[in-house]
């Protein structure tokens, strides 16, 4: 039966909604097989394996610290080696940290986040999957080296000269630093992916203070993420360089420094915290309401404390280099933002209390474990204020006091919530309650068995234990609590392995029906995923909890009452609307099932782990195979002209069916990642800046080798990549008009404009001979101008990229996101070409 | 995992006995008794007395401040619904979220700030200009008008005298610390770091490296004497003089196993200085970095095989020196006070 085009459906009528269903339910059916199945890009999926791979990570790197506690038991222990201990250490805090911690906040949000914003999917379910790809490869790859002795050794913090020396780190280091730079590379493509969500796939009606909190941190973690992990990636970048080519940039006899490494690691390092830290708050936000049946008191003040905590998290990260000799006024400045940093945190705290103080609690197993966590987390946030006086840290720093500290925090700010949430979510997600009964007895025996083990590292700290010892001397007489945190940890394990049985035994139990805590937000729409579609219409939203609040929600979101009820074209649609105020804009049709997401994270994958190896050529063949699996992937799935420019999509809203510019989730896509691009970059210069300000002689004295690039070439390559930047504007105004032949020469010059400029980059300091080894002067020109030249050539393949769309049709004056979207990745070129250019050419003349 | 220590772990047969001193020992340690040779508790400089203080006030403002979050929390969850309204629970936040926190943060900054200040030093001050290097500590004492003296892994300060240490590295980033004296300063390469203190209360202590530094990082500690400025004086005299003319087999072995390719023995040896200087080792507290007691069956057994005491270590082992070949060095060594 079809639906005539200017019609109403009835949805009066159960034969039409019975059709309707039937549609729907075609289009969103994951895919079945051995094989096939895994090529699944719904959330609902993939945000399943994602939770379960991060989960696996969190009890591998668990077992990892109970081996050491085994090893700290007693004095002068020797159940494991030296090198062994130093590898556990190495792997436990990395793990938690990048292959937990992170990707655990991620896995959630695919997860819930569309379920939260009633919306049948993320804009790019594909991306997601390939992050999922990229985590589960980059992953295995890290964390299985401990099984050939060959994990890193360096500490998580990875600091040189330890760390690149030769002599000193072996292969660990590079499997540290390339396989964590392609899962950073996936939380990237995740937060991309989330901000999108969040802001442009909210249901129509939800302005942004009417969104639920978890979406709200949700959108303060990615931009985090968005910020705070291209400094690590540039410093990765300097790093794995000093190690494969050996460019001294953190080379103090050739003009290095150690303590760059430490600023960008830490400028990343200090927001990771928060970034671990929110994503537990807010699941805090989501149970407690429901558990106190009222709204959540002080949502401003929540959104506020949240913002500004990611916001002063950036200007905390000295506070890991108190120690290293720095002027006092700065360790004074830094001293102050850290200590500040609590008073957002208690904004939070202090609404959650509020919201059970004004309501009536259910004692429910959620809310235990909210407790504990609240116990643990404010002794966490109180010695985290004392470690930033600065005096006392200088004391504790690199102390087990320290090691106390972060566990306190970690451990009640981020994984008692995540059991809070898990507790809370797993109906949600199975249809099934986990057991009342043992999640309590894990609760007590987590929460008896976490301070057992950690209360007793602050005074073991205090008395002289210093950190990442694999064994210490009876005479420090920290023997006995050491035997404490041991016996503590073991419990805590013991209290884990609970949760892991009460989970296995899932299956066995009851089904019960949907939204069992009575809670009042739109993720309890769900059917438990007995329907892949997610919702069966994307409903008007008028308040924060509409569940609670408007009356006969469920029953007109069931019948289809709201938008798109339908699939009546065959395609898995999504509802795109404005940032500000939710505005419905645009019908998007996402991609469905395909492998190729997998094929490309295998494929880059390759590049970083044959490059760990230095099978260089292999590498660039992996390269060039993950290029044309991208290409692939952007050809068929991306910007395709629909078959007819608008549909109706209920409640009597026609939409169109594609949009380009601002108003697409494309376009915010690609502008999201640049910003993250451009982040990189300014880690780049804020290197070459860096050097400058530690010698009184930078650039150096111009000895063979060592001689600037001079001005001449610089700006031949400025020249070059500007025009580019301004042909691709011209392709996109003319095109726009409909003069497509001039656009398509324009894109074409454009091309080779750019291309050129790039090369003219490298002839710079190829001309004058630099020769990179030498001092870390040449060593950062010529880094700074392979980034260009590297990016100059991605320019190329984008342009020719919308070349060939124009030319096969697939890019039309009226269907033109290809080009919009190109031109952004110029802007951020361009910007970046300029600084670059001026710096290398003209600073030297200056300086 | 695949060097594992054949030896049986110590674990087991600990746990039983380690539960019986449970109670006294947790009890010991809460109440005072965090005392120890390398604890903060047991503070001997002016800075670490300061920041001792810092650390008490601190602990019972988190206690005050911990127990009184938990009473409200459940206090909070026992109060029956619609006792606190809208207003009054944005007072909550306003008072205890915002307020409350940005007085006592304040306060705190403000008595901390002053706690920064660095002691002043003039030109009659002692230098002590230290070098990590993996696994040991390279000691220049650099008294002001007199001849400067090096020495190894152990550092000795006059009570009541302003001292400046010098810190550097020449290989990777090591931590300097003293938990009893002042707090730990980086040892980073291409830089140096100053550290002033002034001991108030002779006695002996221990430092150590608090910078993950390698394999054997857990193994670089040191031994601190706090001396009377007089007895200080005569010690930095002694040290300064030569060894004295021992003419004994380890001598000559010494040589002959090329020990002095690394280390310098003056008077003796003057070779190199790529290790430790022995010239009074015998003299020292301890072995190895404060890894073993000074004592001769340990230096044979350090000589021997120095990674199976701290692994790592740079020093070549010498498996297949003959026992009596160790021991005439050893008692050699033992000599060199």
């Amino acid at each position: 039966m079809s639906v005539a085009a200017n019609t109403q459906p009835d949805q009066n009528d159960p034969a039409v909604r019975a059709a309707q269903e039937e549609r729907l339910r075609a289009v969103w059916s994951p895919p079945k097989g051995l094989f096939l199945r895994w090529t699944d890009t719904n959330n609902n999926a993939v945000g399943i394996w994602y939770t379960l791979t991060a989960f696996g990570m969190l009890l591998f790197a668990g077992v990892l610290a109970l081996i050491m506690r085994a090893q700290l038991a007693v004095p002068e222990n020797n159940l494991v080696s030296a090198s062994t201990f130093n590898q556990l250490f190495t792997l436990h805090g990395s793990m938690m940290m990048f292959l937990f911690a992170v990707p655990m906040f991620e896995a959630v949000s695919v997860l819930i986040l569309p379920q939260l914003l009633g919306a049948r999917d993320l804009p790019f379910p594909r991306l997601s999957a390939f992050g999922y790809w990229s985590f589960l490869i980059g992953g295995v790859f890290v964390a299985g080296s401990i099984f050939f002795d060959a994990a890193p050794d360096g500490g998580w913090f990875m600091y040189p000269p330890l760390s690149t020396e030769p002599s000193t780190a072996g292969i660990g280091a590079d499997i540290w630093m390339l396989g964590l730079s392609f899962i950073e590379v996936s939380s990237i493509a995740a937060a991309v992916e989330l901000i999108v969500g969040v802001l442009k796939c909210r249901p129509p009606g939800m302005r942004l203070n009417l969104m639920p909190l978890y979406a709200w941190y949700i959108l303060v973690v990615a931009v985090m993420i968005l910020f705070a992990f291209p400094p690590l990636i540039a410093g990765d970048l300097l790093f794995e360089m000093e190690r494969l080519l050996d460019w001294p940039f953190f080379d103090a006899k050739r003009g290095g420094d150690p303590l760059l490494w430490q600023h960008l690691f830490w400028i990343f390092g200090h927001p990771e915290v928060y970034i671990i830290f929110l994503p537990s708050i807010a699941i805090f936000a989501m149970v407690i309401p429901t558990f106190a049946q009222r709204h959540l008191l002080g949502y401003p003040w929540i959104v506020l404390a949240a913002v500004g905590t990611g916001f002063l998290s950036f200007g905390l990260w000295v506070h890991h280099m108190f120690a290293t000799g720095m002027p006092n006024i700065s360790l004074g400045f830094f001293s102050a933002a850290s200590e500040a940093v609590a008073i957002p945190t208690a904004v939070q705290i202090f609404a959650f209390i509020a919201t059970i103080w004004a309501g009536r609690v259910i004692w429910s197993t959620p809310m235990l474990y909210g407790a504990g966590s609240l116990a643990i987390f404010v002794i966490g946030g109180l010695t985290g204020v004392m470690v930033a006086a600065a005096p006392f840290d200088w004391q504790a720093h690199d102390t087990y006091f320290v090691v106390a500290h972060l566990h306190y925090v970690l451990i009640g700010g981020s994984v008692l919530p995540l059991f809070a949430g898990l507790y809370y979510y797993w109906p949600l997600v199975t249809a099934k309650k986990l057991s009342d009964r043992l999640g309590r007895i894990a609760f007590w025996m987590m929460f008896v068995g976490f301070n057992l083990g950690f209360f007793p590292m602050h005074i073991s700290g205090l008395m002289g234990m210093p950190r990442r010892v694999y064994t210490y001397s009876e005479a420090l007489g920290v023997g006995t609590l050491n035997l404490l945190s041991t016996l503590g940890a073991f419990l805590f394990a013991a209290g884990v392995a609970v949760v892991v049985v009460d989970l296995c035994l899932s299956p066995w139990r009851q089904r019960i029906p949907r939204n069992p805590w009575n809670a009042g937000t739109l993720e309890w729409l769900e059917f438990s995923h007995q329907e892949n579609w997610g919702v069966r219409s994307v409903p008007l939203i008028e308040s924060r909890y509409p569940l609670w609040d408007q009356p006969g929600f469920l029953r007109q979101v069931d019948e289809g009452r709201y938008f798109l009820p339908d699939a009546e074209e065959g395609y898995r649609e999504l509802m795109i609307t404005s940032v500000l105020d939710g505005r419905p804009l645009q019908v998007a049709r996402i991609g469905g099932p395909t492998p190729i997401p997998m094929l490309a994270a295998i494929a880059l994958g390759g590049v970083f782990i044959l490059t760990t190896y230095h099978l260089y050529w292999s590498a660039l063949a992996s390269g060039l195979a993950a290029l044309a699996v991208i290409l692939w992937w952007h050809w068929t799935g991306t910007s395709l002209i629909p078959e007819k420019p608008e549909k109706h999509a209920g409640l009597g809203i026609v939409l169109p069916l594609y949009a380009s510019g601002p108003a697409s989730s494309g376009w915010w896509a690609m502008f999201i990642t640049m910003i993250g691009d451009a982040t990189a970059f300014a880690g780049l210069i804020f290197g070459y800046f860096f050097f400058w300000t530690v010698h009184a002689d930078f650039p150096p004295d111009p000895l063979p080798g060592q001689a600037g690039p001079g001005s001449y070439w610089p700006m031949v390559a400025l020249a070059l990549i500007l025009a580019g930047w301004a042909l691709t504007i011209a392709a996109r105004e003319t095109n726009a008009r409909g003069q497509v032949w001039f656009a398509r020469a324009a894109l074409a010059v454009a091309a080779a404009a750019t291309g050129a400029g790039g090369l003219a980059g490298l002839a710079g300091p190829w001309r004058a001979g630099l020769d990179p080894t030498l001092h870390v002067y040449p060593a950062i020109v010529w880094l700074l101008v392979i980034w260009i030249a590297a990016h100059a050539a991605f320019g190329v393949v984008m342009q020719l990229f919308a070349l060939a769309r124009s030319l096969a049709g697939r890019m039309t004056p009226v269907y033109d996101g290809d080009v919009h979207n190109i031109t952004v990745y110029g802007h951020f070129l361009a910007l970046s070409a300029l600084i670059t250019f001026l710096v290398i050419g003209f600073f030297p003349r200056l300086a | 995992m695949t060097d594992r220590n054949p030896d049986q772990p110590a674990v087991f047969k600990a746990i039983s006995r380690g539960l019986l001193r449970l109670a006294y020992g947790a009890a010991v340690a809460l109440l005072g008794g965090c005392t120890g040779v390398q604890s903060t508790f047991s503070a001997f400089g002016i800075e670490a007395e300061s920041t001792r203080a810092l650390t008490w006030g601190m602990t019972a403002a988190a206690t005050v401040i911990t127990i009184g979050v938990l009473w409200l929390a459940w206090h909070a969850a026992r109060t029956p619904a619609g006792r606190l309204d809208h207003q009054g629970g944005m007072r909550v936040i306003l008072w205890l979220g915002a307020i409350g926190p940005t007085v006592l943060l304040t306060a705190l900054l403000v008595s901390s700030l002053p706690k920064m200040r660095t002691l002043p030093t003039g030109a009659d001050d002692l230098r002590i200009a230290v070098g990590g290097e993996q696994f040991w500590w390279r000691v220049r004492y650099l008294p002001a008008g007199g001849q400067s003296v090096e020495t190894a892994n152990e550092i000795r300060v006059p009570v009541g005298r302003t001292v400046a240490f010098a810190l550097s590295s020449p290989d990777v980033i090591h931590s300097f610390w003293i938990p009893g004296l002042a707090g730990k300063v980086d040892m980073i390469p291409g830089r140096t770091n100053d550290l002033v203190v002034r001991a108030t209360q002779a006695g002996v202590y221990r430092g150590a490296c608090a910078e993950f530094c390698g394999l054997s990082h857990a193994r670089m500690a040191f031994d601190v004497v706090a001396m009377e400025p007089a007895d200080f004086d005569r010690w930095l005299a002694d040290a300064a003089r030569p060894a004295a003319g021992i003419d004994s087999p380890g001598r000559h072995l010494f040589e002959e196993y090329g020990c002095s390719g690394c280390h310098t023995i003056r008077g003796h040896a003057e070779d190199s200085t790529i290790g430790p200087d022995l010239t009074h080792v015998g003299s020292r507290r301890s072995l190895g970095a404060g890894t073993l007691p000074m004592t001769r069956d340990a230096l044979s057994r350090f000589i021997r095989n120095p990674a199976s005491v701290k692994p790592g270590a740079l020093m070549p082992s010498f498996k297949d020196m003959p026992g009596k070949d160790a021991d005439a060095i050893s008692n050699y060594l033992a000599e060199l006070r």
